[in-house]
């Protein structure tokens, strides 16, 4: 939120209600699968044998270790240990960018394999792979633009550390940021499972 | 009067267009909301209005077919996301809201101006995809896959606009349920929010829960054509019906933010002009949260002829049903309000009726719909046109007038033309009935909607529709042109002219930039008229 609250439980209420409404927008999704996973088990299975199981377990732990650094530096400014703050804010940024290379480099090996949406490759599999495979960059590619958001979003939040908008005794603003990170970890520790271990 | 003393009003206070467009005032953006969707609201008749002259006779007459597909469409596009959904909470309820609870301005004033400019920009996109690409949108409001997949003209620009103007939609929610948990002033517990803020609650619940489905819906519909994603598309193993579920999941609660916004005024207004205290405060209270949750539950209602399985068309079936009670209880509670009161039939009161009147056909016209069997005749025949429009324009839109009619002389301390503001409202009134009742008739006669022709058995009831619309219009164009002399030269008034109880007519009007000299502590209900608590 771009609001420089004076009113610490509205701006948290606010935020609440933010994060609500971006569970339901990728709620919208998570029923599609649902839908279709029930209906077809098997396609499901198969398809999900062509993901990179060690790339997405690599991701998942990237973004679980950037909870933590977030977490730790909210700690740190409400401390007013300013050093650790940044650094741990700008742990939290760096591991935000590895997780968007690491889905980089899994997206281009997908596409060089003639995977995505609408390919020669997939018109030849049965359909419901190309459901998976559908849902599979619809998730992701939300969830990779949130990443992406919740970068730009942390990264200006350090700026604004800096120049004093956010300090030790108004910390709302770093608070709010994080929990908006938090949600991007939890979809994904959702995909995860939902994508790279069903069987 | 105390209030014409030198302290400027929020009209007043900063000229130019900057001091409008970039102004946090929940006051001047609500009313800027309200310029916008008045003139939306014009753009979206005009195009009615075309639609109906076509109609008048059977035949290929006035526009081509797929000039009138683009025509409904856009029709129902501007109406639904430009007019209709934003209409009562982004207008009247900016400018009421904080007044209502004794707030200087919303919870987050610079968000609320950022969503004005959402719908600013939401409203320009729309305006693109009519103007650029193959052609502007064909596919109805409703978007329905396969054929908004494939169809050659701009609906990608036109999803996008959607989305946009959701997001509009969800800040301004979010924004109100903040405010009302947050800046209450003292003394204003839950049990004497006024009714509107009531229902302002509930709707701004729907905003947020129910608004991020249409949003990732119009990303899916943009993602099938600009990136062939396949999702819907049976012939790569998608189900079309999956689209249609996602978008009633938002559609079907969306008609209760159409809704429930107009039942807060009129609960509002009836205790002010029967002079009593509102009837049953709160099962209208309840019934408000009744209806966001229970309405919720009900979107497949929309789908009983597209392929569901039983069980699910007699569950939605049942659902459909349950969520009519509580709208019942409110009009029971409004009439027994009427019932031995002092009534004064003043305008506001007297559109009022109106919204009880039309409402309550179009009410019970939906259950006809909502029951199962006999949904499987109407469907998608004009009954449902009819039905729509009698609970949308005849409640919505009576709601909308009626909250005009009551506010004008809080925000600009005038008084407009009563004579005139009676003679419009019986042209609409009567207007809106010959237009709507004969579509009714002819769903039941088994006439299709969207069609751009029909056969000769249906000329005579749509020639009567076509006369409807003139009244209509002519109703809308006087209501329009007596306010506009009421902001120009009507009679100056004081703080408060019907003399009614809630805290914003302690303020001055207008009031000014601030709302409040000092801020206000509440001691008595919303619609205690006891003398001596609320004359003026």
């Amino acid at each position: 939120m771009t609001e420089m609250p004076k009113d610490y439980a509205a701006a948290k209420m606010g935020m609440w209600l933010f994060l609500f409404t971006e569970v339901l927008l990728f709620g919208g999704l998570f029923l599609l699968y649902a839908a279709y996973r029930h209906r077809y088990p098997v396609d499901f299975h198969n398809a999900h044998l062509s993901l990179d199981l060690v790339l997405g377990a690599a991701n998942t732990v990237v973004l679980i270790t950037s909870s933590l650094t977030v977490a730790l530096a909210i700690s740190a400014l409400q401390r007013g240990r300013m050093r650790h703050c940044y650094l741990f804010l700008g742990g939290t940024v760096g591991l935000a960018l590895l997780f968007l290379v690491n889905k980089y480099f899994e997206w281009s090996a997908k596409l060089h394999h003639g995977i995505y949406p609408g390919s020669e490759h997939l018109a030849h599999l049965p359909k419901a792979e190309n459901l998976f495979f559908g849902l599979y960059f619809s998730m992701t590619g939300l969830h990779g633009v949130h990443v992406l958001v919740g970068a730009v979003v942390l990264s200006w939040v350090m700026f604004l550390i800096r120049r004093g908008r956010v300090t030790q005794a108004e910390y709302v603003t770093l608070e709010n940021a994080g929990l908006y990170w938090h949600l991007v970890d939890l979809v994904w520790i959702y995909l995860f499972p939902l994508f790279y271990l069903i069987s | 009067m105390a209030s014409d003393d030198a302290r400027k009003n929020f009209l007043t206070d900063g000229t130019g267009l900057g001091s409008w467009v970039f102004s946090t005032d929940h006051k001047r953006i609500g009313l800027m909301y309200l310029a916008l969707i008045l003139l939306m609201f014009t753009a979206g008749m005009t195009l009615g209005f075309l639609m109906r002259l076509k109609l008048m006779t059977p035949g290929n007459t006035l526009l081509s077919p797929q000039t009138y597909n683009a025509v409904f469409t856009l029709h129902g596009v501007i109406m639904i996301f430009l007019v209709v959904i934003p209409s009562i909470p982004a207008s009247f309820g900016n400018i009421m809201l904080p007044l209502q609870i004794g707030a200087n301005d919303v919870s987050f004033p610079r968000l609320n101006n950022f969503s004005w400019w959402l719908y600013v920009i939401g409203a320009a996109t729309a305006l693109v995809s009519i103007f650029t690409g193959s052609g502007a949108p064909d596919t109805g409001w409703t978007f329905y896959v396969p054929f908004s997949s494939r169809t050659t003209t701009n609906v990608s620009i036109a999803v996008i606009a959607v989305f946009i103007l959701g997001f509009s939609n969800i800040l301004t929610g979010l924004n109100f349920i903040t405010t009302i948990h947050r800046l209450r002033a003292p003394g204003l517990t839950w049990r004497k929010l006024p009714l509107f803020v009531w229902s302002l609650y509930a709707t701004a619940w729907i905003q947020v829960l129910a608004t991020p489905v249409l949003g990732i819906t119009a990303l899916l519909i943009f993602a099938e054509r600009v990136l062939n994603m396949g999702l819907f598309d049976p012939t790569r193993g998608g189900d079309p019906l999956m689209y249609q579920h996602l978008f009633w999941i938002y559609s079907h609660p969306a008609v209760y933010i159409m809704i429930l916004p107009a039942m807060g005024i009129v609960s509002d207004i009836i205790p002010v002009f029967a002079r009593k205290k509102i009837f049953g405060y709160g099962m209208i209270a309840a019934s408000s949260l009744a209806i966001a949750f229970a309405g919720s539950l009900v979107w497949a209602h929309h789908m009983f002829t597209s392929g569901m399985s039983d069980t699910a068309v007699l569950v939605f079936s049942l659902l459909t049903f349950i969520v009519a009670v509580p709208s019942a209880i409110k009009v029971f509670n409004w009439l027994s309000t009427l019932y031995k009161g002092s009534i004064a039939m003043e305008p506001p009161l007297l559109f009022t009726l109106g919204f009880i009147f039309m409402f309550s056909i179009g009410g019970l016209t939906g259950l006809v719909q909502g029951a199962a069997g006999a949904d499987i005749h109407v469907h998608d025949t004009y009954f449902i046109v009819g039905h729509f429009h009698y609970v949308i324009f005849g409640g919505t839109g009576l709601g909308l007038f009626a909250a005009m009619h009551f506010w004008f002389p809080k925000v600009f301390g005038r008084m407009y033309s009563r004579g005139k503001a009676y003679l419009a409202f019986w042209l609409l009134l009567v207007g809106m009935n010959v237009l709507y009742f004969p579509m009714l008739i002819l769903g039941l006669m088994g006439m299709p909607r969207r069609y751009y022709d029909y056969l000769p058995e249906y000329a005579s009831w749509n020639m009567v529709s076509t006369f409807g619309s003139w009244f209509v219009v002519a109703g809308i164009l006087l209501m329009f042109w007596n306010l506009y002399q009421g902001v120009r030269h009507g009679e100056p008034v004081g703080r408060n002219p019907w003399g009614a109880a809630s805290l914003e007519w302690e303020t001055a009007s207008p009031p000014p930039t601030h709302n409040f000299p000092t801020e206000p502590v509440v001691t008595h209900g919303p619609y205690d008229f006891t003398p001596g608590t609320a004359h003026d």
